[in-house]
């Protein structure tokens, strides 16, 4: 007597849950992002050059700067200057020289062989004199280390198993991996071609991870790491749109 | 007799009150039915105003709050948005999809405001 209900109400139950699961809307979005930079005052930008360091498979400094200017070039609304690329370590080194210390460039290896190039970017009347050569332009530049890493530890995969019965079942395996892969840390740092100031300094930092015996070129891997940073340094000059959907609910 | 008249008094407003509690969450969903029709459209603004309407009908109710967040959203209003959100997940802190668009909202939020930016 008492099951006849329950069953009533149990199936109830489940209409009114699937009921309850038509009342959502996957709709798209598109958010718009202003930009960080007021970049009105410039017709132009200079993506001067990098200091670069890491491995030596690939050329930081030309590879960014190759890049930047042309992700520049088809999404922003500033004319890029085409001019060689400054060796920043040299200036660098120069500048270190004329303030009475005498230091020769050596390999950057590690971030903290960074710090003794750094203070290039605080130099205005270096960037004031770049910024007067190139018609007082937005001036980018930065650092860019790219260094190899490697990391030993367990991770979680799938793996497929197959039951008496012949049924396929897919189940997760903790099994204990050698990863190699690379690292990308660094700076962009907006100048203000007219004053040498900086107006905008932005870090990032971005890994990648593959199997030991998976043998990815170094080039490969560095585009891969610069097409997860690209979105937010162009969003830093201009307004960009991110596609999305979203659940409207009732 | 008077202390007896105190609890039935009660009893009657909270009688009273729960069919305009209801009346409210009616015409809260039917702007917010409206709000995900016009949306549907591209009517961003109309749906907006909707979502809106619905929030002030019934402040408790959760779908408004998240739908006017995806607004916000859509109309590049993070603070609002992040705000609305934030109310949904208050008023409903186990619903899924709610928590869903959040998270994805904090995606985009977070990539927009740099923690390292100077």
């Amino acid at each position: 007597m008492i099951a006849r209900p329950v069953r009533a109400l149990s199936s109830l139950v489940v209409v009114l849950l699937a009921a309850a699961c038509t009342n959502s809307f996957e709709i798209p979005i598109e958010t718009p992002i202003r930009p960080k930079l007021d970049v009105a005052a410039f017709q132009r930008v200079l993506v001067a050059g990098f200091i670069a360091g890491g491995t030596e498979d690939v050329d930081g400094n030309l590879e960014t700067t190759r890049l930047l200017r042309s992700q520049l070039r088809t999404k922003s609304q500033l004319r890029v200057i085409d001019s060689d690329v400054l060796p920043l370590v040299d200036v660098a080194s120069e500048g270190r020289d004329s303030g009475g210390v005498t230091t020769t460039p050596v390999a950057i290896k590690e971030e903290k062989d960074l710090e003794a190039y750094e203070h290039v970017f605080a130099n205005v009347e270096y960037w004031k004199k770049i910024g007067e050569e190139y018609q007082q332009p937005l001036i980018v530049t930065g650092t860019v280390m790219f260094t190899p890493l490697q990391r030993n530890s367990i991770v979680q995969r799938e793996q497929e198993v197959y039951d008496s019965f012949g049924r396929r079942r897919v189940v997760p395996v903790r099994t204990y991996m050698e990863r190699k892969g690379f690292s990308l840390d660094g700076r962009f740092i907006f100048i203000d071609g007219r004053s040498g100031a900086t107006l905008h300094s932005e870090s990032f930092g971005e890994q990648i991870l593959y199997n030991a015996n998976q043998t990815t070129p170094a080039l490969s891997s560095y585009f891969e790491l610069m097409d997860r940073l690209i979105p937010t340094f162009l969003s830093t000059l201009s307004s960009q749109k991110i596609k999305g959907t979203r659940i409207l609910l009732q | 007799m008077r202390v007896a008249v105190v609890p039935i008094m009660l009893v009657l407003l909270a009688l009273a009150s729960a069919p305009l509690q209801a009346d409210a969450r009616s015409d809260a969903k039917k702007q917010v039915e409206f709000g995900i029709s016009v949306a549907q459209r591209g009517l961003w603004r109309e749906a907006i105003y909707r979502w809106e309407r619905a929030a002030q009908i019934d402040p408790s109710y959760a779908p408004a709050h998240n739908n006017l967040a995806i607004a916000y959203e859509h109309e590049g209003d993070l603070a609002k948005a992040r705000a609305a959100y934030e109310r949904a997940l208050e008023l409903e802190p186990g619903n899924a999809l709610i928590k869903q668009n959040y998270e994805l909202f904090r995606e985009i939020n977070d990539r927009t405001t740099s923690k390292s930016a100077q």
